[in-house]
């Protein structure tokens, strides 16, 4: 990356000093980030630390109570979710949120909600192949087919979500992210509940997303594997504040990180 | 006889699978049984009436108001009444429902009083068809063509519009809809628009063969909500067919056995059912796999 893109690409998505109180609990602690465009920046931390806390802020299910959250240039804190949604953020949970009575393509094709233009009358009255609705139709399918292709997700396309696996849920989730067409995807601790092939996989189709979809991904994971693995930048958080931040070696030596992680004791030559 | 019975059974039924269908549908976005469905049904047809007598509106004219005016009090009780709840629970909407119930029921027999009227329905209850042993009013007719035309167009308008298929996601998981896209405040209001519609319909419909005054609908509502237990409150096809069931065995006891005992068949049918299958007749399951 070249000096000048990269003064382009911090300009991407930005967090500055966000603060999140639940009474007089911090869950976020003046938290600030800078994501690069196509870069994937993880949030670590033990549980409770505030990571899914700044999720929801980012997608406007909270409202910080202070900080400022910056995307392409332009503020969206305390935007409403659909907002932004349609400005291109898309997201996973940690508990999976599906529509659990449609099929893996209605799901998918949920995702391409934004995008989708017709009408009520043209919508219920298309009959004819060649009609614009029909095209729309045609066109938002044919995307959703290469989420499926890419997910590996062919066997699951018609059957209800609700009876499938929890890992096949969890990557439907993650096609359904994907078919919102998102420049900035949030993922929230994806490998969840997978085995281990499931989470060599998914590595594999995350790097897929960054790389040939050019996707900027946030992600928030506790396997650490995974975690080193993929991301460019890592936020280690903890209480809601930050602990450490840098590029995965330096916050995989960084001593704060390594007391939240593995608690207060004299570090022995076992760990690094 | 039997055939006159299922007749009429299903002409009732028409009208119970109606108002079960509004319930359903606002009882699956909103969580709520609306126990003010039936008054706003019923005021809805009272605005019919005086679109009708006030001037020379054409019936047509008169009904296409009613319509609007029903889908705009839809809209505007979720918005002032639902809405504004702050973190309901499910007793608390259903007390809001029963609120706003008496606040329409008391606007109706404040503007209206408790007067008998009637609503000149374009087509006739007394010009009837010969079929074999049974006779059909014209009204029968035109109460079984417009619910199934309606039920046919709630059927393309869930399957295939993009506002229909919305508010399918904002029912199964709000919270997914919203970081869809999807402006769940707008798809509530439309969904109690498209009830109270619905509703009103089945008021306009109703209103000929019964006699229009502010009680109107208050059995054709227990009926249509019981149709609803019947047939599934999560389902839509569920409710339809819990409204054709009933109308028809309720009919057909009324008929064979006992005319008093009506109503009391329905209930005690429902009741039944709630002990064998609590989520209705056509309620859809499956079992989670853990």
């Amino acid at each position: 990356m070249d000096p000048g893109e990269k003064q382009v690409g911090s300009d991407f998505f930005r967090i500055h000093n966000l603060t999140v109180t639940f009474g007089g609990l911090k869950a976020v602690d003046n938290v600030s980030l800078n994501v690069n465009r196509r870069s994937i920046f993880s949030i670590i931390g033990p549980n409770g630390a505030g990571k899914t806390t700044i999720f929801n802020c980012i997608n406007g299910l909270y409202t910080p109570d202070s900080g400022k959250i910056v995307f392409k240039g332009e503020e969206i804190t305390g935007l409403k979710p659909h907002k932004i949604a349609w400005k291109g953020i898309a997201r996973t949970f940690q508990n999976i949120e599906l529509f659990s009575w449609m099929t893996t393509m209605e799901n998918l094709m949920l995702g391409r909600h934004i995008h989708m233009k017709t009408g009520i009358w043209s919508g219920s009255t298309f009959f004819r192949r060649g009609s614009k609705a029909a095209q729309e139709e045609i066109r938002h399918r044919e995307r959703v087919e290469r989420i499926i292709d890419l997910l590996d997700l062919q066997s699951a396309r018609n059957q209800f979500v609700g009876g499938l696996p929890y890992g096949t849920q969890k990557l439907v989730e993650l096609g359904r992210a994907l078919a919102l067409d998102p420049e900035l995807l949030l993922l929230d601790e994806p490998s969840a509940g997978m085995n281990s092939e499931e989470k060599q996989d998914l590595i594999f189709w995350i790097k897929d997303i960054q790389d040939e979809l050019g996707v900027t991904i946030l992600l928030i994971e506790h396997d650490m594997r995974m975690v080193m693995d993929i991301s460019d930048r890592i936020l280690a958080i903890n209480f809601g504040k930050p602990i450490g931040e840098g590029i995965p070696t330096e916050v995989q030596n960084n001593p704060e990180v390594l007391k939240a992680y593995l608690g207060e004791e004299e570090p022995t030559d076992g760990i690094s | 006889m039997f055939l006159q019975l299922l007749i009429s059974g299903l002409c009732f039924g028409s009208l119970y699978a109606l108002i079960a269908l509004a319930m359903v549908i606002i009882y699956k976005t909103s969580e709520v049984p609306n126990f003010g469905q039936g008054e706003m049904a019923m005021i809805s047809t009272f605005v019919a009436y005086s679109l009708l007598e006030s001037s020379d509106h054409s019936f047509a004219i008169s009904f296409i108001g009613a319509l609007i005016f029903a889908a705009a009090l839809g809209a505007f009780l979720e918005f002032v009444f639902i809405r504004r709840a702050k973190d309901p629970n499910i007793l608390s909407l259903i007390l809001i429902t029963l609120g706003f119930e008496m606040v329409l029921y008391g606007l109706a027999s404040w503007k209206w009083g408790a007067d008998q009227r009637d609503l000149s329905f374009p087509v006739s209850d007394f010009d009837i068809i010969n079929l074999g042993p049974a006779v059909l009013s014209y009204l029968n007719i035109a109460t079984l063509l417009i619910t199934l035309i309606l039920m046919f167009i709630l059927f393309l308008f869930f399957r295939y519009t993009k506002v229909g298929i919305a508010m399918k996601a904002t029912q199964q998981n709000a919270m997914a809809a919203r970081i869809n896209g999807i402006r769940t405040n707008r798809i509530l209001s439309i969904t109690w628009a498209l009830s109270s519609l619905i509703g009103c319909v089945a008021g306009i419909l109703l209103a000929p063969i019964a006699t229009l005054d502010p009680n109107l609908m208050l059995e054709p509502l227990l009926k249509g909500f019981a149709s609803a237990v019947l047939g599934g409150m999560t389902s839509l096809v569920g409710a339809a067919l819990g409204g054709y069931i009933l109308g028809i065995i309720e009919n057909l006891f009324g008929g064979y056995v006992s005319l008093e005992f009506k109503s009391v068949v329905a209930f005690g049918i429902i009741v039944l059912v709630l002990c064998l299958k609590p989520s209705g007749l056509f309620a859809r399951h499956y079992v989670r796999r853990v």
